[in-house]
């Protein structure tokens, strides 16, 4: 099958490492179990999967490069016809950051903070030797031009840090195609931008790709996103691959179950609940600072959630919705303003509070893992609440334990379990019980589904919404998502740089006529369609952040 | 590496408790070996020790023999049965120093996180103030102010050595203390006490426990330092610093007795420290310790 066209040819590629679980024996596991592919030059391939799928493995791979304690077991991977794996270590070098290049997922770690961005984008290509600095540098500059960046002639004397997240990803990419290689290695290079800023750096590595016709692996676990720059894709899982075709294909026809799930991932229907002219929840006009820090966090910010319904704060990083969430939830007191709870307002402070106002407001977390305690098992932790709040204990208590774990579909052996014998669902789900515990009026949902893998994030959603139609709780749902906030809300409040520019019920903030940033919001959400993107970039009004 | 199974597997909620116990690599054994012996012979001093704590039972700085098995002391004394002796006055007092040590410096270091504002402020200030005296020194001044006995040293010992688990607690808690799991007890409204003890302190145990092996020895070479300087234990009463005191006089004439005590000490306290060098190996982060090696 191999061509004068294919690039990298990887054949039955198996990757293992050993893993040191603290209460067994070290053993071995598989992350690639017999993965084959063939890329040709200038095509661009998509590889999809959730967590531990062996996505970045692969790619890290193609570099013949295994992270610590991985080794390649078996297989084959050539890069133009050359053996990659059984090659000497000095012909490696020769390879890596000329051949083939790499851009992480975070550019912020992956930048040395001391030295100036030029001479870290155009290090590699002059390790390698080819050119000239001068060269180099008016390379490195016309790239710059290419991805979209301002200044390009000087943002190149810029640290690390005195350029925006978007742009850092936009200089690394230049990194890579600066050296001019026939493979680049894309491991999620957008997945840690918002999505108003990500859409423009997905636009700048697309038109990079076209530009240079450089091959691409593009690593991610967001299909929609793929579906924008790949030609082909590959769906992973465990390991193994579930589908392999081209993007066209994947997106409207897929074959496999799993790719299916993928591809209607959030589809979710949630009518929107009825106005009950009652309202649980009343924030009205709080502005807000950090101690210690002039600058406004929160500024008039006014809100209302209605009892049994939800309420979605959406807005970029920096916005201040978990600012909002922090006021409500007492742990920062706002300047002025006042927030009313069930009829009563309620103190600003934290100690001020009664508790059965702590009782009545619950919270969940994005961190699952660092909400709980390691060193208590889901027993305790579900159970404090109980004893806590109702002074239940001994059977009484193990009896509502195990109908709290079974409400959140756990069964009763995990009772016992440490929160690291968790995978990350179930510790979103075991935080949720614990918020349940006290049987709250409204729970607060701070990004629940952010750090979640799409299917699993899916399935905290729906235990949401199954919960909220038997308990009856009020959520506070803060997000950046836009597909989540369409799955569950109610009511919507858009956030941008502290305030509320647009909020109501969900049909109508959903509605147009948009203001120009929901506009650009909405409009940024990548879509499980090929063309959306350059649709989206077609139809903007405003200028992102990050650009 | 050579390793030692003491326990293998559990059940997952005993995880916890087995990882410590895992594997032991052969440094540890040898400290937990030596340390033993110590121990044993600080216990059983009454019944081990060959001759009475001061009884004269030869003539002054006797070599090694079968009937002396480390020669004789200055007085005369068997210099075996005053370093098991020894061992026992030696250990004791540094386990009470430091026990109280940990209680007053851990307890106060979390609460210092924990509580914040003025009263971390006042507290940190306070242990800055105490810790830019030289520990030597001060102890010299007080204990030569305060009546001699074993109180006031174990006190003047603790206090001064708990400055420094102070910083310790205090600066692993403020880690601990902005976690999320523990904003959530604040949000629960649980009390100071319950977010120190069940939320804080577990998680903190790790570095803490290595860090009480080390403070032992410190307390150990304190004490002795102090001894030897005629303000620790005082004699007849036997502890290694004082012994290698009353010996010193022996060097000159090329008698090793003052170094046994001396190397004790230093035997002892490298043992402890092969110890407290594992604990923080394997716990040292809070999901229960590092995986491989």
């Amino acid at each position: 099958m191999a061509t004068e066209q294919t690039l990298l040819q990887v054949r039955d590629l198996q990757i293992g490492a050993t893993v040191y679980p603290p209460d067994a024996k070290p053993h071995d596991i598989e992350i690639v179990k017999g993965v084959s592919f063939d890329l040709a030059k200038g095509r661009v391939l998509g590889l999809i999967g959730e967590s531990g799928a062996g996505k970045s493995t692969i790619g890290l791979a193609s570099l013949a490069y295994g992270r610590g304690g991985v080794r390649i077991t078996g297989g084959e991977i050539f890069l133009r016809g050359q053996d990659i794996l059984n090659i000497n270590k000095k012909d490696i070098r020769s390879i890596r950051g000329s051949k083939v290049c790499y851009v992480a997922q975070s550019a912020a770690a992956a930048f040395n903070p001391a030295h100036r961005l030029m001479d870290q984008v155009i290090e590699a290509a002059r390790e390698n030797g080819t050119a000239s600095k001068a060269d180099l540098t008016g390379r490195a500059i016309t790239l710059f031009e290419s991805l979209g960046l301002p200044d390009p002639q000087h943002i190149g004397n810029r640290y690390p840090h005195q350029v925006s997240g978007g742009q850092l990803q936009r200089i690394m990419t230049a990194m890579a195609l600066c050296s001019e290689p026939d493979l680049i290695v894309f491991d999620e290079p957008t997945t840690a931008l918002d999505v108003t800023t990500q859409i423009d750096v997905l636009a700048a590595i697309r038109n990079a790709i076209k530009q240079t016709g450089v091959a691409a692996l593009y690593i991610s676990h967001d299909l929609a996103v793929v579906a924008q720059i790949a030609d082909e894709m590959m769906v992973l899982r465990n390991g193994e691959v579930v589908e392999h075709g081209d993007t066209r294909q994947i997106i409207e026809a897929p074959v496999q179950e799993y790719t299916r799930a993928l591809v209607n991932v959030r589809a979710i229907d949630h009518p929107q609940a009825a106005d009950t002219h009652t309202s649980l929840l009343n924030v009205s006009n709080i502005t807000a600072s950090y101690p210690g820090s002039a600058e406004t966090v929160l500024s008039d910010v006014s809100v209302q959630l209605q009892p049994g319904h939800t309420l979605a704060v959406v807005g970029e990083s920096g916005s201040g919705k978990s600012t909002l969430a922090r006021v409500i939830t007492g742990l920062l007191a706002p300047s002025n303003g006042t927030v009313e709870f069930d009829g009563r307002q309620l103190s600003a402070s934290l100690d001020g509070r009664s508790r059965d106002d702590l009782r009545q407001l619950q919270m969940i977390y994005q961190m699952a893992d660092v909400a709980m305690n390691p060193r208590q098992t889901v027993k305790t932790i579900i159970g404090r609440p109980l004893s806590f709040y109702f002074g239940l204990r001994g059977k009484e208590k193990a009896t509502r334990i195990h109908e709290l774990l079974e409400s959140i579909e756990l069964g009763p052996e995990y009772a016992d379990r440490y929160p690291a014998e968790l995978s990350g669902g179930q510790k979103q789900r075991v935080c949720i019980a614990r918020a349940l515990a006290a049987k709250p009026k409204l729970i607060i949902c701070d990004e629940v589904t952010s750090a979640l893998d799409p299917l699993i994030a899916d399935g905290i959603l729906k235990l949401l919404l199954n919960l909220q139609q038997r308990e009856q709780v009020a959520y506070l749902f803060v997000t950046h998502d836009i597909a989540t906030v369409k799955a569950i809300a109610d009511s919507i409040a858009v956030m941008y740089q502290g305030q509320v520019v647009r909020y109501g019920p969900k049909s109508r903030v959903l509605s147009p006529p948009f203001d120009d940033y929901t506009d650009l919001l909405l409009s940024s959400v990548p879509e499980m369609d090929v063309g959306w993107l350059d649709n989206a970039i077609a139809g903007r009004r405003m200028e992102s952040a990050g650009h | 590496m050579p390793f030692l199974v003491i326990r293998a597997y559990g059940t997952p909620s005993e995880a916890s408790v087995t990882i410590m116990f895992y594997r032991v690599p052969l440094s540890a054994c040898i400290g937990l070996v030596i340390t033993a012996l110590f121990l044993i012979a600080a216990i059983f001093a009454p019944w081990l020790a060959p001759y009475g704590l001061t009884e004269i039972v030869g003539g002054v700085w006797e070599p090694m023999s079968s009937q002396f098995l480390l020669g004789t002391d200055n007085l005369g004394r068997d210099l075996l049965s005053r370093m098991i002796y020894g061992a026992r006055t030696t250990i004791f007092i540094a386990a009470m120093a430091t026990a109280l040590s940990f209680t007053l410096g851990s307890v106060l270091g979390l609460l210092a996180a924990v509580v914040g504002g003025w009263f971390d402020q006042l507290l940190s200030r306070f242990v800055d103030l105490l810790m830019s005296i030289p520990t030597l020194i001060f102890a010299l001044v007080v204990l030569s102010v305060l009546p001699g006995n074993l109180i006031t040293l174990i006190l003047v010992m603790g206090i001064l050595d708990a400055t420094r688990v102070y910083r310790l607690a205090r600066s692993v808690a403020v880690d601990i203390n902005v976690m999320d799991f523990v904003e959530a007890a604040k949000l629960r409204g649980e009390g100071r006490w319950w977010i120190v003890f069940r939320e804080i302190l577990p998680n903190a145990l790790s570095p803490l426990v290595a860090e009480l092996g080390l403070r032992f020895i410190f307390q150990v070479l304190f004490l002795s330092a102090l001894s030897f300087l005629g303000l620790g234990i005082q004699p007849p009463e036997a502890d290694w610093g004082g012994m290698v005191k009353e010996n010193k006089d022996g060097i000159i004439f090329g008698i090793p007795a003052a170094l046994i005590p001396a190397a004790a000490i230093s035997i002892l306290a490298i043992s402890v420290n092969l110890i407290a060098d594992w604990i923080l190996n394997r716990t040292t982060d809070l999901k229960g310790g590092r995986s491989g090696n």
